[in-house]
């Protein structure tokens, strides 16, 4: 048995843990000719370049908004498409339905942001109608200030779909007397919604929105770190992207592992807080108290 | 069927749906055939519709032909091909024996455990990875877009609570017998899940297949960019896909040969797609509750 751990241990060792410890480059003035042994330690004087640079609040502010406009507006769409679905009599539409809603999952950043630059962008079909149609063409992929709800709505594109499959397996296995009985009782549509799948729904639910919290500040890197150039970093830059400009791309190696440290940090912390949160309101989470499993 | 103490749905309410519904399946399906068909479109249909098709009234395969008449797009192809291939039955091995060796009560198996759910909880950063794939000399080399994703904590999940199912009594009999933990894993715990384990390894190959990152971060040689990488270069950011890039002339429509790169990275997907809706379903499910 330890033999067969061998393989997966050394690959969380090599590829986990050890850059994990890597992020002591953080706290140095790092030079990649000297090396991590060889370059000289400067504390938190990153951090504190970080805290002097707007760059980094831009990226800062950039990453909650985007976030924050994922979480709120992309969260409720598979639920109501669930139910929607859930309701069909017909299983021929259903599967019809589920069959394409849930393709556009497996389809890579790339693909999905050439999908909607070819159909949305200046050059691109919709545009091309408009401009036909005699009408100004709207600038949908390069406008700073709707790039939220053009991130919203790639995310709902690729996502809403199969985020919704969990919520049918969840609707599948609440208790149809339940209904039953409350249909009987005088309970329309609406309440029925309300008292009985609602309340079903709710462990699956906060799971996923602990899920998503905890993930908040890594959503959609590859999304935009591709549509970083054409919509320019006052609006596209997040904490991932900085890091990877400052870092990889401009030779800034220290700054960009703090921004990329404390990014980690602060979504550990809020996984961590969010599951506690789940705790507290008496749902399982996703980390079990003493141990789990 | 409908119950009986369900309402019928008044019109406008069935109205509704049925927008919602079909406006979402048609925002997928058609930007997906617009690009299929003006991949096949002739320059004459190109032009008539001043850019997009919606039906190729002349399909010709020569924006194709002329893709693969050159090197960049061949050679993409099979770096792509083999990342995927050779990523999947790496990560498949190493993410099997870490479940199965997890999935019973053994030594530092708890430990062990708790190493990969941190996986889960914290990333190591950008550059870290960077500096750590650099040091191993791994820059520049396909394996740099392999070994770093060789377990994924969430298959890692699947499989392990599935292979924790399988009764210890089958195990124990095999162990009397004089069977392996080896030989136990191959000849009971592997042909018993072979639907799951054919799950994961399409998610392993999708993640590998549609990698883009890894690739701009680790690669400088543009030779050994994969199909993610190309897409991105000559078809999001318009990079002309020039005649030396070809080899033939005349070159069709920029569009047709656009598009016909999107559909490149496409077809895969497609391809494995039947099978991945057929199971993923159970698999994601089973990690999820379980987990």
């Amino acid at each position: 048995m330890v033999l067969l751990m061998v393989p997966g241990v050394v690959f969380l060792l090599v590829f986990f843990y050890l850059p994990v410890l890597g992020n002591v480059v953080a706290f140095q003035d790092f030079q990649p000719y000297l090396g991590i042994m060889h370059s000289t330690w400067n504390g938190v004087q990153n951090f504190v370049n970080l805290y002097d640079n707007p760059d980094f609040w831009d990226a800062l502010r950039n990453t909650l908004v985007l976030a924050g406009a994922q979480l709120l507006l992309f969260f409720p769409v598979p639920i109501g498409l669930a139910l929607i679905v859930d309701s069909l009599v017909s299983n021929r539409v259903r599967r019809w339905f589920q069959t394409i809603a849930y393709l556009p999952h497996f389809l890579s950043w790339v693909l999905v942001v050439t999908l909607f630059q070819q159909s949305l962008g200046g050059a691109g079909f919709v545009n091309n109608l408009l401009r036909q149609a005699g009408l100004d063409p709207i600038p949908f992929m390069t406008n700073p200030d709707t790039f939220p709800l053009l991130v919203v709505a790639q995310l709902v594109w690729k996502d809403a779909g199969w985020a919704m499959i969990i919520f049918l397996a969840a609707l599948t296995t609440v208790d149809v007397s339940l209904y039953e009985a409350a249909a009987a009782d005088g309970a329309g549509r609406w309440r029925r919604l309300w008292h009985i799948t609602l309340p079903s729904l709710r462990t699956v639910i906060v799971l996923l929105l602990i899920l998503r919290i905890g993930d908040i500040l890594s959503v959609g890197f590859e999304q935009f770190i591709l549509q970083r150039d054409s919509v320019g970093p006052g609006a596209a830059e997040v904490l991932d992207t900085f890091t990877y400009y400052a870092g990889v791309v401009g030779g800034d190696w220290s700054s960009g592992a703090a921004a990329g440290l404390a990014k980690g940090v602060v979504g550990a912390l809020l996984l961590w807080g969010a599951n506690s949160l789940a705790h507290r309101l008496g749902e399982p989470g996703i980390f079990q108290r003493r141990g789990g499993s | 069927m409908r119950p009986v103490w369900k309402e019928n749905p008044s019109p406008a309410y069935q109205a509704i749906k049925a927008i919602v519904l079909g406006g979402f399946a048609l925002a997928i399906v058609v930007p997906i055939l617009v690009v299929i068909s003006t991949s096949l479109a002739s320059d004459q249909d190109i032009i008539e519709a001043g850019g997009y098709v919606l039906w190729p009234s002349h399909p010709t395969v020569k924006a194709y032909e002329t893709l693969f008449s050159g090197g960049l797009m061949g050679r993409a192809i099979l770096v792509s091909v083999f990342v995927t291939l050779v990523g999947t039955a790496i990560a498949l091995a190493v993410t099997i024996a870490l479940a199965y060796a997890t999935s019973r009560p053994v030594l530092f198996g708890r430990p062990v455990l708790l190493m990969v759910l941190f996986t889960l909880l914290f990333a190591p950063g950008i550059i870290p990875m960077f500096l750590v794939v650099k040091q191993l000399g791994l820059l520049d080399s396909l394996w740099s877009l392999i070994l770093p994703g060789a377990l994924g904590a969430f298959n890692f999940v699947v499989l392990r609570t599935f292979f924790m199912n399988v009764p210890g009594e089958l195990l124990e009999s095999a162990r009397i017998d004089g069977a392996s933990d080896f030989m136990i894993l191959r000849k009971i715990i592997m042909p018993l899940s072979k639907a799951v384990i054919a799950v994961v390894g399409l998610f392993y190959a999708v993640g590998f297949w549609n990698a883009f990152f890894n690739a701009l971060l680790y690669l400088n040689d543009t030779s050994k960019w994969p199909v993610q990488v190309i897409l991105r270069t000559y078809v999001l950011q318009g990079k002309s896909l020039s005649a030396d890039q070809l080899g033939v002339e005349p070159l069709p429509q920029p569009q047709s040969l656009q598009m016909a790169v999107v559909v490149v990275a496409l077809v895969p997907i497609a391809m494995v797609y039947p099978f991945l809706q057929r199971h993923f379903t159970k698999g994601v499910i089973t990690g999820a509750v379980k987990g």
